[in-house]
């Protein structure tokens, strides 16, 4: 992507901006959540960050040069990859399953379709689901650490997420520091909100997705009759409207679309919390929406300059 | 003459194979092929229609008028089904109860009434019957690849024998089927290619896709594919 050369139309702008450059924004935004992850969970969170990276990387420079096409692994995406689906797994998953995770992002999602700017869905979350669906017990193994609510003396114990929990189990400040039980990257709000601020003040996302998806969540749950500020701290929610969603190749580029893809993502986010038989429903809904995205980019393409609409009814 | 018999099977196993290169009977492809046992008993009873059905068309294509065609080789598939199916009922119940709806369903199936509309409507009795055992055999074939394939990684077993340690559950569920499905299409178009045959590619303008496409220019500027209809 880099190296490429694009000739465009006037105005010439010039910017710093490059594929590497917001890619590694984004894994500095994602820095204090792998951090907590480490804390909270341990060494454990560090070695699966590392193997879900390394094999990410491995894995994309191989499919390239199969494919005869160039390398790619310079421009920090499948790094990113690696580390969001590191961070969408519970802590004690099978370093195993976490590579087939990684073959599903890179391989499957990205690489046959194209390469990066060319996947349909986010790599990440395709892959997180895959294995969900795959390896339901696996994927649904939460463990809880001593000193938190549901957590023994013992070394780790297994509980429900916040979502599945009994209410009055964790208090705000659980869900914000992150003691409770979930996929390591989710656990922690503090540092999830953390990252988010960062990257609107690098300009990397525009904040219009995350706000609007968490408030029409906020709105749906109160329309349920759920906490609304319950619902978005708890589960993979932040992570989703954050992270996820915000994918530029599988989010809209207008800003009324990406108004209409947070509102779909919420809506569906909350229809599949209360109604599934899922605790969680935030990477189903934001998939169902990037499959969507072409078309609310075809219903929001902007007004050319100087066009007028023709009245209905009026003959050319 | 021996060597056009023999031809007018064998183009069904590879060549035109009926649901890798043709892409027919595309619903039971996907339906059945979660085991290999299901895979068999599927492509045994199409292959056993589809051998009866291409002989009576064929010897009876001059009785037929050309206008009600059509319900006429329904009727007759529809015939052989029932047979089949009461003989699968009464010999191989396992079968049937796994199979369920998709066993009656042959009779829509469109490899048959493909095989009945382009050969058997045309041509005379040995070579229909010919062409309906390599369908048949290519069916059978596909729809057991796809079966083992599905059935190992899927349920970790191969005809009931577990093999494996692991279960990757999703490739027993329609999204494996589908991405199964695809990896073997892939291979046939690749091995196609390399035996000197050009690979017909689906139109772009199907595709979501297609405006952001960067490949549209060189795979579908040029070439105007003809449409495939299941």
């Amino acid at each position: 992507m880099e190296n490429k050369l694009y000739v465009s139309s006037s105005p010439h702008f010039r910017s710093n901006n490059s594929t590497r450059r917001i890619m590694l924004d984004v894994i500095i935004a994602l820095l204090p959540t792998s951090v907590a992850a480490c804390v909270i969970f341990g060494f454990r969170s560090a070695v699966l960050i590392a193997v879900c990276v390394a094999t990410c990387v491995l894995l994309e420079y191989v499919s390239r040069k199969i494919m005869k096409r160039d390398t790619t692994i310079g421009d920090l995406s499948a790094v990113v990859t690696g580390l969001l689906l590191a961070l969408n797994l519970p802590v004690d998953i099978n370093p195993l399953i976490a590579m087939f995770g990684c073959l599903i992002a890179i391989v499957v999602v990205k690489q046959m379709f194209g390469g990066i700017g060319m996947n349909f869905v986010n790599p990440a979350l395709a892959a997180r689901i895959v294995l969900l669906v795959s390896f339901p017990s696996a994927m649904m193994h939460w463990v809880t650490v001593p000193g938190q609510p549901q957590g023994a003396m013992i070394d780790a114990t297994t509980s429900a997420t916040p979502l599945a929990a009994k209410a009055g189990t964790y208090s705000y400040i659980d869900l914000l520091i992150g003691r409770c039980g979930g996929s390591i990257g989710e656990v922690c709000a503090i540092a999830l909100i953390l990252g988010g601020i960062y990257l609107v003040i690098r300009r990397v996302i525009s904040p219009i997705i995350p706000c609007v998806y968490l408030a029409t969540a906020a709105l749906m749950s109160l329309a349920f009759g759920l906490d609304p500020l319950y619902q978005i701290l708890a589960g993979g929610l932040l992570l989703g409207a954050i992270f996820m969603a915000t994918d530029y190749t599988t989010s809209p580029v207008t800003n009324w679309g990406k108004v209409v893809y947070a509102i779909g993502c919420g809506v569906l986010t909350m229809l599949l919390r209360t109604y599934s038989n899922m605790p969680e429903g935030v990477s189903f809904s934001i998939l169902l929406m990037n499959i969507l995205v072409p078309h609310i980019e075809r219903l929001t393409a902007p007004r050319t300059l100087g066009f007028v609409k023709k009245a209905k009814g009026e003959k050319k | 003459m021996a060597k056009g018999y023999m031809k007018e099977f064998t183009k069904g196993i590879v060549k035109e194979n009926p649901v890798l290169c043709l892409v027919l009977g595309t619903c039971p492809t996907l339906a059945v092929t979660t085991s290999a046992a299901n895979a068999i008993g599927m492509g045994v009873a199409a292959t056993a229609v589809l051998i009866c059905s291409n002989a009576v068309i064929s010897a009876l294509r001059k009785v037929i008028p050309d206008k009600v065609r059509i319900p006429a080789y329904i009727t007759i598939i529809a015939g052989f089904v029932t047979i089949v199916q009461m003989l699968v009922k009464a010999f191989a119940p396992a079968i049937n109860d796994s199979l369920g709806i998709f066993l009656p369903l042959i009779v829509v199936n469109c490899i048959i009434l493909g095989r009945a509309e382009m050969y058997a409507g045309k041509n005379p009795v040995i070579p229909s019957i010919l062409d309906g055992l390599g369908m048949g055999v290519g069916f059978t074939a596909a729809l057991l690849l796809m079966g083992i394939i599905r059935e190992l990684l899927g349920s970790g077993s191969i005809f009931g024998v577990q093999l494996l340690p692991f279960q990757i559950l999703i490739f027993i569920l329609p999204p494996g089927g589908f991405f199964v499905f695809g990896m073997l299409i892939m291979l046939a178009n690749k091995l196609n290619t390399r035996a000197g045959k050009t690979v017909k590619t689906t139109p772009c303008n199907g595709c979501p896709m297609a405006a952001n496409c960067s490949q549209k220019a060189e795979k579908c500027g040029e070439k105007e594919a003809a449409d495939h209809v299941d």
